[in-house]
């Protein structure tokens, strides 16, 4: 699925998408404990997460993920959208909590990480 | 002989929250432009972040050396902190001291040590209670998981 329907899907405001048009997933993995992504590294997965701090693209930069929705209306501080856009993670925000945004991509064809 | 290619050492501070994960990312990028393997990189980044993170976590201080020679890429880290009474303990899933705090950064549920340890083809803990911890863990070039 590429990453713009995503955004319509999940009604995302879009904090850094550079490559939103060109960039496509199939699996995500969804968590707020970093170390269970982690876990279960899957190379190009989206992250779904509520945890909006600098970890997170941190822990995109590690485990090869190229996009992050943050949940529940979170927006993590500029410091850590910096960094993103300079690493070319894609950052998106949806006012959608957690379960309700992993139901619409399981929905739409975008199957678990582990 | 096991040929030495690249070592550096850095330093990790307790409680830096801020920049912790920094040292871990520096070296996967030296390792992505060194054009290593990247399943070994993925490896790599997943013992070093959760490694540092455990020192952010715990400890006042500690040092994280990287060594990459011909064969495999080791990283010792050396800390100053409380040290774990009981590593059997420590190293199960799921088993972890972290605060509240710890577990609003994402980390501190007792599956770091466990993803060390599952990255590692070859792995050490060694602590001294009141002393601190120290950590080696080392992947194999030719391996792939």
């Amino acid at each position: 699925m590429r990453l713009d329907a995503i955004r319509d899907l999940l009604q995302c405001e879009v904090l850094v998408g550079a490559h939103l048009a060109d960039l496509e997933v199939d699996t995500a993995i969804a968590s707020d404990a970093m170390s269970a992504v982690l876990a279960s590294p899957h190379p190009r997965a989206l992250m779904v997460t509520g945890l909006a701090n600098i970890q997170s693209v941190r822990t995109a930069l590690i485990a090869y993920v190229p996009a992050i929705v943050y949940v529940r209306g979170s927006r993590p501080e500029e410091v850590t959208i910096r960094l993103a856009r300079e690493k070319n993670i894609v950052l998106l925000s949806t006012p959608m909590g957690m379960f309700d945004s992993c139901g619409l991509l399981h929905g739409h064809g975008i199957k678990g990480a582990t | 002989m096991t040929e030495e290619l690249l070592r550096r050492t850095f330093e990790v501070l307790g409680r830096d929250f801020e920049n912790a994960g920094e040292t871990s990312t520096e070296v996967t990028a030296i390792l992505k432009d060194l054009e290593i393997d990247p399943d070994i990189i993925l490896r790599v980044g997943i013992v070093m972040f959760e490694a540092e993170m455990n020192v952010v976590m715990y400890a006042k201080k500690g040092t994280m050396t990287f060594i990459l020679t011909d064969e495999e890429i080791a990283v010792d880290v050396a800390d100053e902190g409380p040290g774990i009474p009981d590593i059997d303990l420590a190293m199960q899933r799921g088993y972890s001291t972290a605060s509240d705090e710890m577990r609003e950064m994402g980390f501190g549920y007792g599956l770091g040590l466990p993803n060390i340890k599952k990255n590692s083809d070859a792995f050490v803990l060694a602590s001294e209670v009141g002393k601190g911890t120290r950590l080696h863990s080392s992947i194999r070039l030719d391996s792939n998981g």
